[in-house]
């Protein structure tokens, strides 16, 4: 997809004396601005904001999760609340029975999703299952956990997990006061590493072999290319950064039940966040996050004192996601790089010229 | 894919293959007797079972009736259409306004909303899938994801998420050698065989569903015998979503109207269109009383898990071992 690396080669070569950065080094560049810039965020946004942001960056690492095994790997997985699920469970259920730190069950969650992506991924690829087949097969086992989680006592049930409140603030129980911009900085932490992380993939080499085969899986086979081990090592990844998004998900809204953890919507939402971004980017997630995570608030504040001709929409639920559907069906048709892709296309054809 | 909308007439398929169906339809049958028995003792009581085994039965032949749509739509475009389950929720909102506003019998309102749908799927296959934008895979999945969330939402934001009912006049509830069975469940299961039946012999013996199965087995070959392919597209399209109008007349006496109706009809419609084999008409109506038997089976089996928990599990068993369906053949 990216053939950066061919182009900076080409332009090391015409430039001259000064080798422009290797496109790894660059993303990392970015991804350091990026994040330095968001660090006062939580101090300047008023409270209300401050909680979309959160929500940005919870968007922003199950899209990157997504994007990794979907994008990259071309493995279209419409299940991914299997391992958003995993990731909130695995913690929550441990801090709850059992008074393990967050962070360690954010660890643990990360382990449990990993595995189970893998235990999928290889039946799914050892039976060949492809394309929409592979979508549907991805779908039905995160509903299976959403119906087993429903109807286990072990785990409560449909009744789901309350975190228990603590008094003041604890790093190590990754909890604080309502509105604290500690929220933020964890969040934004974890993302940053998750958007690291699908940088070191996208460059090394098994990131490299699984573009390879996602692109021509026949041709990267017959060259010698570790299939099986690839698309594995890439589903374990994407589980992994998607599971961190359910554990911070439960620290933070303080709550989870079936629905939440293991809903198609979750699904849903990571897709689309990675695809109205940029599928196969590493900043289409990012920018698909900012998009997506915040429409809901802004929806919420049309409605809440709607112009003239909307109000009849007054109190009503569901334009968001009306919104994003809209967006999702015209970036299709229209750009299907994304809004990320298109824009980074057109820039560089520019650049070439 | 495997795009089998039977394009081998019974006529010349060979009899070792006739003979292989007929091997695996006992194979089926014998599993089905023997998931009865284990209900049976399971259970430990006659009129249970049969219960269940007739509420399956008629279950599934809606299921079968939805899948048919979303079977036809996969054999000859090769287009898995999630939004499948909301457009029977809008047809279902379609019927409940029509019989709100003039007083229709429920069954009548197929009247209006089968031509409605039909022509819904003229304009999204039209509007949104065919064409360039629509070519791959991954594309097609995401717009008609998107198609079915907006309109899931926009039924959602226009009429409220409280669930509203049509009632069958004159209700009756008839008694099957002992077990009991509500009337617009058995009228409904009459209606779904006999639509497959018309489907079916559509497909099979006029001009439309010769050229149809030709679009479905090759394409190309089509074309050259001059067969308007993208016409035949968007005409599978529009009778796929049109059998989601029938259905939905069908059974919007049977269920609470709501706008996310469609989502759990989509799961089930999709494990029925794979277990039948993606494109056989007649497999899905199988297919579709198969799932029925099993989500009432699973309620004896497993005692307070939900009922879609077997049918994902015989899903994922079938996407594994025979992704090509119980009736297709190995591509």
């Amino acid at each position: 997809m990216t053939d950066t690396a061919v182009e900076s080669r080409r332009e090391a070569r015409s430039a001259g004396p000064a080798p422009p950065l290797r496109p790894q080094n660059r993303q990392f560049a970015v991804l350091a601005v990026l994040v330095l810039l968001a660090i006062p965020l939580p101090l300047i946004l008023p409270s209300a904001q401050g909680a979309v942001a959160v929500r940005i960056l919870i968007f922003l690492i199950m899209a990157v999760g997504w994007n990794i095994m979907s994008g990259f790997g071309g493995m279209f997985s419409f299940g991914h609340a299997a391992y958003f699920g995993l990731g909130a469970y695995t913690s929550a259920y441990l801090l709850v029975e059992h008074g393990v730190s967050p962070w360690v069950g954010m660890a643990a969650g990360m382990v449990v999703a990993a595995a189970v992506a893998m235990v999928i991924g290889y039946f799914s690829f050892r039976y060949d299952l492809k394309g929409a087949y592979f979508a549907l097969a991805t779908f039905a086992f995160a509903e299976m956990l959403r119906l087993v989680t429903t109807s286990s006592d072990a785990v409560n049930g449909a009744v789901g997990y309350q975190v228990p409140l603590i008094q003041g603030s604890s790093v190590w129980q990754m909890q604080f006061p309502a509105g604290s911009p500690a929220y933020f900085w964890i969040a934004l932490v974890l993302a940053g590493g998750a958007v690291a992380l699908s940088i070191l993939f996208r460059h090394s080499p098994a990131g490299r072999y699984v573009v390879a085969i996602r692109d021509d899986e026949l041709a990267a086979a017959s060259v010698g290319a570790p299939v099986m081990r690839h698309k594995l090592l890439t589903v374990a990844l994407s589980g992994a950064i998607t599971a961190v998004a359910g554990a911070f998900y439960t620290q933070y809204y303080l709550f989870i039940d079936p629905q939440l953890a293991f809903g198609s919507s979750v699904s849903i939402e990571a897709i689309v966040t990675a695809v109205i971004g940029g599928i196969g980017t590493i900043w289409g997630p990012v920018v698909g996050a900012v998009i997506v995570g915040s429409l809901a608030d802004v929806t919420a504040t049309l409605l809440a004192t709607p112009p003239e001709f909307l109000s009849f929409l007054q109190g009503r639920s569901g334009l968001d996601v009306i919104l994003y559907a809209v967006m999702l069906i015209l970036i299709v048709r229209l750009m299907p790089k994304g809004i990320f892709g298109t824009l980074a296309d057109k820039f560089s054809e520019r650049r070439r010229r | 894919m495997t795009a089998t909308i039977d394009t081998d007439a019974p006529e010349t398929r060979a009899p070792s293959a006739t003979l292989a169906v007929l091997k695996r339809a006992g194979v089926v049958g014998a599993l089905v007797a023997a998931a009865i028995a284990v209900a049976l003792i399971q259970s430990g009581s006659g009129i249970v079972v049969w219960q269940s085994v007739v509420t399956g039965l008629l279950t599934g032949g809606l299921y079968g009736l939805i899948a048919m749509g979303l079977t036809l739509i996969f054999g000859v475009l090769d287009i898995v259409n999630f939004a499948h389950g909301a457009l029977l929720a809008v047809a279902m909102f379609l019927s409940f306004g029509v019989v709100q506003a003039t007083g229709l019998h429920p069954y009548l309102t197929m009247l209006v909303t089968v031509p409605a749908l039909f022509l819904v799927g003229v304009l999204v296959h039209r509007g949104l899938l065919s064409g360039s934008g629509g070519a791959t895979l991954e594309n097609q999945l995401l717009i008609t994801l998107g198609l079915s969330l907006l309109l899931e939402n926009g039924l959602l934001l226009f009429f409220g998420a409280e669930p509203k009912n049509v009632g069958l006049p004159g209700e009756t509830h008839l008694d099957v050698f002992g077990a009991v069975v509500a009337g617009s469940r058995l009228y409904a299961f009459a209606g779904a065989v006999a639509l497959g039946l018309v489907l079916y012999w559509m497909l099979q013996h006029t001009r439309l569903g010769t050229a149809i199965r030709a679009v479905a087995s090759n394409g190309p070959g089509a074309e050259l015998v001059g067969i308007n392919v993208r016409r035949i597209h968007t005409l599978t399209f529009a009778i796929g979503a049109a059998c989601a109008g029938a259905a939905a007349a069908l059974a919007v006496p049977l269920l609470s109207v709501t706008p996310t109706l469609g989502e759990q009809f989509n799961i089930t419609a999709f494990v029925v269109v794979v277990l039948g084999g993606m494109g056989n008409v007649v497999g899905a109506l199988v297919g579709g009383l198969l799932i029925g038997l099993v989500e009432q089976l699973t309620t004896i089996y497993l005692d307070g898990q939900s009922s879609l928990l077997g049918v994902f599990v015989v899903f994922v068993l079938v996407l594994f071992l025979r992704p090509q369906g119980l009736f297709g053949r190995r591509t």
